[in-house]
């Protein structure tokens, strides 16, 4: 009877812990929401992470599956309501299964990029030492035009999206490391670190459990307008056969393919310029807007 | 209060010199002489008051002790063991025994942090106890101090400062320690606040048989809770003597400059304000012979030369004065 209760009582502080984790986070979302434009970008996001996951059941044909009988149908036509390209492949089913190939890759660039930058970041930071080797590194990476970089570490490993994602990921270590190290310089001056020293906590602890946690909310605005400008990367180095080889159904591969036809079948190039504009604008105003939900201060002025 | 015999901490010339460096080649022009030639025995479960105006190296000397600022020279010994100039590692036995409070509430506690993980890691990096138990000593940690259980599951910005002490108390002492530096514990708190966080700390120093050294610049407090008084000025030790006749019969020139600023609530006995002259001098720029003597309203030609020796005049009452 006793351990009943106390199981129950158990399971109430859990719920109760959760539901105060739960309530950070909504309280940032709904401050999010509150701005119109963040609201808009989110709407895109949601629906590229839809269209990108259930690929298959939204696309209506194969993506690379010719036609060479109805090649070039402009928009509206009967069955192909965006049109087909000049091997009569349909362009939503290609735009559909490009915006599953521009989130991989977006994520998975930032993803590495952060895996890297952070640690960089938070060594340079924190031990001194380490400081002027590190940043004299990330200086030398910074010294290099982005996409240049991009195209530089493809030329070394070969095309492919792979290639793309590590060439985007190495670009990205940088600036991420650069704004981690930023961070961690402001809080290990807390006393709070200082107390953890006292207390005789190894620097893996204070590192990983108070400096780390106590930088996310530059790390989140970071990933998120990183995403933009790794989507807009993966095109461009698409377009520039750097990337995705056909007949992957890739967006910058897309209008690639279609300048040749931009007179007589203008909407080749237009519908994916058009998709690539709407995400990347996306992610930029989400993030713009999750730096202004996530700083402290606002929470003040409530 | 009984005066236990026994030294838990002997500071013997404890210097700490925060070098300055030239911008290019990183050279070593001069040094911040944050804490001069300290020495002075703490004594088992007493308090040792450390005053001084801000900047004189309290805290620095405070820091210095527990190993989170490197010793530039001088030894530290606890319970006879030498502990100065240990690397953090080397350190990390004795920091079950020496903890200290910090004077922030606000910016001692982690904001990411829930009260009861915090309390927890103290156990998680010093003992082997399972997690259930743990659990268990936090709360009884907390209802120690003065809080709920229910409290373990809350941030620190849902407390108020002098809640947020009561933690930082509870950090502290959480593995038992002997000794404890308190820098400026109360000085961020009301007054009101403050004399409850006094009487716990003085119920803790019962129950647990804690040593403090209690660093402020709060003269009231340090003649309230201390046994002893030590006396700094810009990183020196000026007096050191038991604390009612230290205050009662204060024999340096600083000490009685500094005695004399204690506002008075007495209608009609003024007592004469001795006023310092100048502002305190730079300690990148240390003065030579007595470190006062720029300001002080008896200094001679051999104050300015010579500096005075740290000499017991009555029995456990230490002056630092070529006047006194």
């Amino acid at each position: 009877m006793a351990d009943s209760s106390a199981l129950a009582q158990k399971n109430i502080n859990t719920n109760k812990q959760e539901s105060k984790k739960e309530k950070m986070v909504v309280q940032t979302f709904k401050r999010l929401v509150k701005n119109k434009l963040a609201l808009f970008g989110l709407v895109i996001i949601v629906i590229q992470v839809i269209l990108a996951a259930f690929a298959p059941w939204f696309a209506t044909y194969p993506p690379a599956e010719q036609d060479l009988v109805n090649s070039e149908l402009g928009i509206g036509s009967e069955g192909h309501w965006l049109g087909t390209d000049n091997y009569g492949r349909d362009v939503w089913s290609r735009l559909v299964f490009g915006a599953r190939v521009s989130l991989l890759v977006g994520i998975g660039s930032v993803a590495l990029g952060l895996v890297g930058g952070i640690a960089l970041g938070l060594l340079s930071g924190y031990f001194k030492k380490l400081d002027g080797v590190i940043m004299r590194f990330v200086d030398l990476l910074f010294a290099f035009p982005g996409i240049l970089l991009a195209m530089l570490i493809i030329a070394m490993l070969g095309t492919s999206l792979i290639n793309v994602v590590i060439a985007i990921s190495i670009w990205s270590i940088p600036t991420c490391a650069r704004i981690v190290r930023g961070s961690v310089l402001s809080v290990k001056k807390q006393e709070y670190i200082l107390a953890m020293r006292s207390l005789g906590a190894s620097n893996t602890r204070i590192l990983m459990k108070h400096v780390l946690p106590n930088c996310t909310a530059p790390i989140i605005v970071f990933a998120t307008m990183r995403m933009a400008t790794a989507i807009l990367s993966t095109a461009a180095l698409s377009f520039l056969g750097l990337g995705a080889q056909p007949p992957t159904a890739e967006w910058g591969a897309m209008i690639a393919a279609g300048q040749d036809f931009m007179f007589t079948s203008p909407h080749l190039t237009i519908v994916p310029g058009i998709a690539i504009m709407l995400v990347v604008f996306a992610f930029n105003v989400v993030g713009d807007g999750l730096r202004d939900a996530l700083d402290p201060n606002m929470e003040l002025d409530q | 209060m009984s005066h236990a015999t026994k030294p838990i901490l002997e500071v013997d010339q404890v210097k700490k010199y925060f070098p300055i460096k030239s911008s290019f080649l990183k050279r070593t022009v001069s040094n911040v002489q944050a804490v001069e030639n300290v020495s002075v025995d703490v004594m088992e479960g007493e308090t040792l008051g450390v005053v001084g105006e801000s900047g004189c190296g309290k805290s620095t000397f405070g820091r210095t002790i527990l190993g989170l600022e490197s010793l530039t020279d001088g030894s530290i010994k606890f319970r006879g063991e030498e502990i100065g100039g240990l690397s953090e590692r080397q350190l990390k036995k004795y920091k079950k025994e020496m903890q200290m409070i910090f004077q922030d509430p606000y910016a001692s506690l982690n904001p990411r942090q829930r009260i009861g993980d915090a309390l927890e890691e103290a156990f998680i990096i010093h003992t082997n106890i399972g997690k259930k138990e743990r659990r268990q000593r936090v709360r009884d940690l907390l209802v120690e101090v003065g809080l709920n259980e229910e409290h373990a599951d809350r941030y620190p910005h849902e407390f108020s400062g002098g809640q947020r002490q009561r933690i930082g108390i509870a950090r502290a002492v959480s593995l038992n320690p002997s000794l404890i530096v308190c820098d400026e514990a109360v000085s961020a708190l009301d007054v009101s606040v403050q004399a409850q966080i006094i009487q716990l700390l003085k119920k803790l120093q019962q129950s647990h048989q804690l040593t403090y050294l209690f660093i402020s610049h709060d003269l009231g407090v340090v003649k309230h809770i201390s046994d002893r008084v030590l006396v700094m000025y810009l990183g020196a030790t000026m007096e050191l003597a038991p604390s009612d006749q230290l205050f009662a019969n204060p024999l340096h020139p600083y000490t009685k400059a500094l005695l004399s600023a204690i506002p008075r609530p007495v209608v009609g006995g003024k007592k004469e304000r001795i006023r310092l002259k100048g502002e305190l001098p730079n300690a990148a720029n240390y003065p030579s012979g007595c470190p006062f003597h720029t300001r002080c309203p008896l200094a001679t030609e051999q104050c300015r030369q010579v500096r005075p020796e740290w000499r017991e005049v009555e029995e456990g009452h230490f002056v630092a004065c070529h006047e006194v």
